[in-house]
């Protein structure tokens, strides 16, 4: 072997993989393709689907233009689907954002046990939400329901008439809501937690100074300056809550007769368990101007905070 | 021949002009400081001669050939960063022998450079730490060791000091020139600071705005300003400026001195009223105004401290006065204009 | 009131408020182990007191869990869907994240949060178009349905995390390896992503979660058993008829639950700063 140190392997050309405006592009075109191939076309899909006549029995590509919106206008279930959706939806978000503040408020403080509070109370959102409904479905059970068992004890109900959670049309409502809001509120605890850990002692201290009270400095200072988080955590609790499928099928499959259906729901069991996909897509096209109008506030709360 | 030359470059940003027009040379073995302002273009020459970034007009050259087309890996440059740029996940030694590696440089032959190096900055004890684990002085002597290994054409040093403390700044920088004197290796310097300039620089490129102001060594940069923007900005307190029918007249506060100070003829006469005086331990710094004369800014003289305060005191006037020859005449575009005789009141 | 009292009637408050907040929000799992032990006498006896065990705790619903049903199968389904999306969402989100971090530009910006727009895109949008085009791939009641499918929202939300920390990574040192020698993807690979591994391994761990949770798709897209990831199975196969195993279905719930709990619980701050962009450390 001759002792000669080898030439240096740098080459001095331009290579593609020196060019920093191919290789950025190139770098993302991956990502960008997979969300257009897989977000993007099913949508323009949806649409397409939603101006035809197109179901699994006879899948024949025929124009109708808005014929399948004015079906599902005129249908009284899907009103009351409609309105279901808003219920669930504000009622759980109402729910959940004030225990959400309440237990981060609670969470905040030192005390023994803390950390194992936090883990339990984060439990609800964490864990996949067909198993944690299978666990209220039962919890709700016609039968064997636990909670109807401890209100008899309590002597609030009869035993012999115990209230169908899942069975009557008010309290499967009450019960959905339930379960939406179990699911949110951790959420909101950890966004507040965050939310009110990022607040610096310094403004909090020279509020104390100027002689705010335990109110006005929550409710004049600390919300406002943690508002951005708390408006991102309520946009996603709301998209979640809004296109939820899982809960209401789970708990209820959208009974008592279609009581309890939501946008989601509904579009499975027209789309898919009824082979109308046509309808179903126009039913699902209903979540559309909702998610635009969240992601738009999104956008603003997000380049508020970028300045 | 120069080791690097820039011919006329210019690097726009969008709408944005960061460096307008540059053409300067670095000799060979030279240390050229690159002084200016934050955001006055320095850094992105710099990184335009790195091959960081590419010139939207003009050439570069290192070793007298053009290298606009090449990448930097093959234009014989080193660069130190302002942060170092250390590679956190690998030792000291791997760090130095990083440069190597890409090469493809034979095993025995990187031990060999990165212990030589080593040993010149002084750092073969740190050669198995990690950088997190070293002091600032520390992971600037490795950076520089990483710089060197690879024998290099020029140096190319971003405000390497700033990341310092100020104690352990001055003697950081008098070990840095001497290492440059050792390796005898070109080396360009960017900084915002003009002590560092004046005192490492064997030239200095006053930089303003992506437009070289003046090239010139320190003594020409301080005596001689080009223009009023070199003035001001070296020297401290800066120079003093009156305004003038038709331009600016300019003075260094250490030349503005107590009337009975100065002996002899040619002196320019100026009353000078003190508002407030500042004592610094070696020297005392004396603000006010002129009789009846606009200046730019306060008005300050700067005297030794052991020389005594007869007669000076706040609030009173004082005949004070400078030589001549120490005056510096200005146009009204800021650019110097020759020497006038004359006296100005 | 005296103030010792008061103290003590606040403190009592307190732990009170706190105790109703953790029952409220942790029962459903205690409920969910309790009858996973119970034997079915005790739980289908109406007499009883449900709170605790009326007979001996036993293991059979685990045990038929296990034995009889194919609870194993869900679980390596799962396992296999979870390890092949993370893999392809950690291939594709990781240079788009890195390209997005240092693209110069409000394009990048605005690139960046339209891709974090589309996690929000629900999947009931999307699974009916989707249905379809899984049935022309010929995927459906197929497992591989679900990793074609998942990185849908995975990518959008791993790109998101990933630019955002290596935002926080300094430039120079990538620098530094370009002017010692690398292409722009070489300095890449050999100084920024070994720098990477606490954020690889999060996205890795959001990833798998994100896909254990996930239900509207495998509902909509399998139907055939032995294909169901766990969550599905769980919902839909351990029901005969009319009557719910409910020993066996707490049982299954509990032990696919306890991972993505565990694995949330370690991950949870780095997961409030991905969603909140970063703001809140």
């Amino acid at each position: 072997m001759s002792a000669i140190a080898a030439a240096p392997r740098l080459t001095r050309r331009r290579l593609i993989w020196d060019r920093p405006e191919i290789v950025g592009p190139l770098l993302i075109a991956p990502a960008i393709l997979y969300i257009v191939v897989l977000v993007g076309l099913p949508f323009l899909l949806a649409l397409y689907y939603s101006v035809s006549a197109y179901n699994i029995f006879n899948p024949s590509y025929t124009f109708v233009g808005l014929r399948n919106f004015q079906d599902v206008l005129e249908s009284e279930i899907f009103r009351r689907t409609l309105v279901n959706t808003l219920v669930f939806t504000i009622g759980a978000q109402v729910i959940g954002l004030l225990l959400g503040k309440i237990g981060a408020m609670l969470l905040m403080q030192e005390f023994p046990g803390r950390r194992i509070a936090r883990a339990l109370v984060v439990l609800p959102w964490a864990v996949p939400v067909s198993l944690a409904t299978l666990a209220w479905l039962w919890m709700f059970d016609s039968l064997y329901s636990v909670i109807n068992w401890t209100l008899a004890a309590a002597g609030l109900i009869d035993p012999a008439n115990r209230p169908q959670w899942l069975g009557r049309q008010d309290l499967a409502m009450i019960a959905v809501t339930v379960v939406h809001a179990w699911r949110l509120f951790p959420f909101g605890v950890v966004i507040f937690l965050a939310g009110f850990t990022s607040v610096p002692k310094d403004v909090l201290d020279a509020a104390t100074v100027d002689g705010a009270g335990f109110w006005r400095r929550n409710y004049q200072i600390i919300l406002p300056m943690i508002l951005p988080i708390v408006l991102i955590a309520l946009i996603f609790g709301t998209v979640f809550t809004f296109t939820d499928l899982s809960v209401v099928y789970l708990l209820t499959k959208g009974g008592p007769i279609n009581s309890t259906q939501v946008l989601g729901s509904l579009a499975f069991q027209v789309g898919i368990l009824s082979g109308d996909v046509a309808h179903g897509a126009a039913i699902c096209l209903f979540l559309f101007p909702f998610l635009l109008v969240a992601v738009i506030v999104l956008l603003r709360v997000l380049r508020r905070r970028e300045n | 021949m120069a080791a690097v030359a820039a011919n006329e470059i210019r690097k726009q940003f969008g709408d944005v002009v960061a460096v307008d027009g540059i053409s300067l040379a670095v000799r060979d073995g030279e240390f050229l400081v690159l002084l200016g302002p934050s955001g006055c273009g320095k850094t992105t020459f710099l990184r335009i001669i790195a091959g960081l970034e590419r010139p939207t007009s003009g050439e570069i050259l290192i070793g007298g050939e053009v290298v606009n087309d090449i990448p930097p890996r093959a234009r014989g440059v080193a660069m130190v960063f302002q942060g170092y740029g250390l590679y956190p996940h690998l030792t000291v030694a791997n760090n130095i022998a990083f440069p190597l590696r890409t090469q493809g440089t034979p095993r025995p032959e990187i031990k060999r450079k990165v212990a030589w190096a080593a040993a010149l900055l002084g750092i073969d004890h740190l050669l198995h730490r990690r950088p997190r684990q070293l002091s600032g002085g520390e992971r600037q002597r490795v950076a520089l060791a990483r710089a060197i290994v690879r024998d290099p054409t020029v140096f190319l040093l971003d405000e390497p000091l700033s990341n310092l403390d100020a104690k352990l700044r001055a003697s950081a920088r008098s070990e840095l020139k001497r290492f440059q004197q050792t390796v005898r290796t070109s080396t360009i310097y960017v900084t915002h600071d003009q002590v560092e300039a004046m005192g490492m620089g064997d030239r200095i490129a006053v930089i303003d705005h992506g437009k070289l102001r003046q090239i010139g060594t320190p003594t020409e940069i301080y005596d001689d300003p080009a223009d009023e923007f070199v003035a001001s900005f070296l020297g401290t307190p800066p120079m003093n400026l009156i305004e003038r029918d038709d331009g600016l007249l300019g003075f260094r506060p250490e030349h503005f001195l107590p009337r009975e100070m100065l002996d002899g003829s040619e002196l320019a006469e100026l009353p000078f009223r003190i508002d407030r005086m500042e004592y610094l331990g070696s020297e005392r710094i004396l603000y006010g105004a002129l009789d009846g004369i606009a200046a730019k800014r306060e008005v300050t003289a700067k005297l030794p401290a052991h020389v005594p305060l007869a007669g000076i005191r706040a609030g009173e006037w004082h005949p004070f006065a400078v030589r001549k020859t120490e005056l510096r005449f200005f146009d009204r575009n800021g650019r110097r204009t020759a020497d006038r005789q004359g006296r100005d009141r | 009131m005296p103030r010792f009292a008061s103290k003590l009637a606040g403190e009592g408050s307190f732990y009170t408020a706190v105790v109703v907040l953790v029952l409220f929000a942790a029962f459903p799992f205690y409920w969910m182990l309790i009858t996973t032990f119970k034997t079915d006498g005790d739980l289908y006896n109406l007499k009883s007191v449900p709170y605790w065990f009326n007979t001996a705790p036993t293991l059979e619903h685990i045990k038929y869990l296990f034995e009889d049903t194919l609870f194993v199968q869900w679980l390596s389904n799962s396992a296999l869907i979870g390890l092949c999306v993370v893999a392809i969402t950690l291939v594709v989100a990781l240079p788009a994240g890195y390209s997005l971090a240092r693209m110069p530009g409000r394009t990048a910006e605005s690139l960046g949060i339209g891709i974090f727009l589309t996690y929000l895109v629900p999947p009931t949008l999307l699974f009916l178009p989707l249905s379809r085009v899984v049935s022309i791939l010929g995927l459906q009641d197929s497992l591989w349905s679900l990793v074609v499918v998942y990185p849908t929202f995975t990518i959008p939300f791993c790109t998101w995390l990933l630019m955002g920390f290596f935002k926080s990574v300094p430039r120079e040192i990538e620098e530094a390896a370009i002017v010692d020698g690398c292409t722009v993807v070489g300095a890449f690979v050999k100084t920024i992503l070994p720098l990477s591994l606490p954020a690889i391994l999060t996205v890795v761990i959001f990833a798998f979660t994100l896909t254990m949770q996930e239900f509207v798709y495998a509902l909509t897209f399998i139907s055939a058993s032995d294909e169901k990831p766990v969550t599905l199975g769980v919902a839909t196969d351990l029901i005969r008829g009319d009557i719910f195993y409910w020993g066996e279905l707490m049982g299954a719930a509990l032990i696919a639950s306890v991972p993505v709990a565990i694995a949330y619980n370690l991950f949870l701050d780095r997961f409030i700063s991905g969603i909140t962009g970063g703001a809140v450390k």
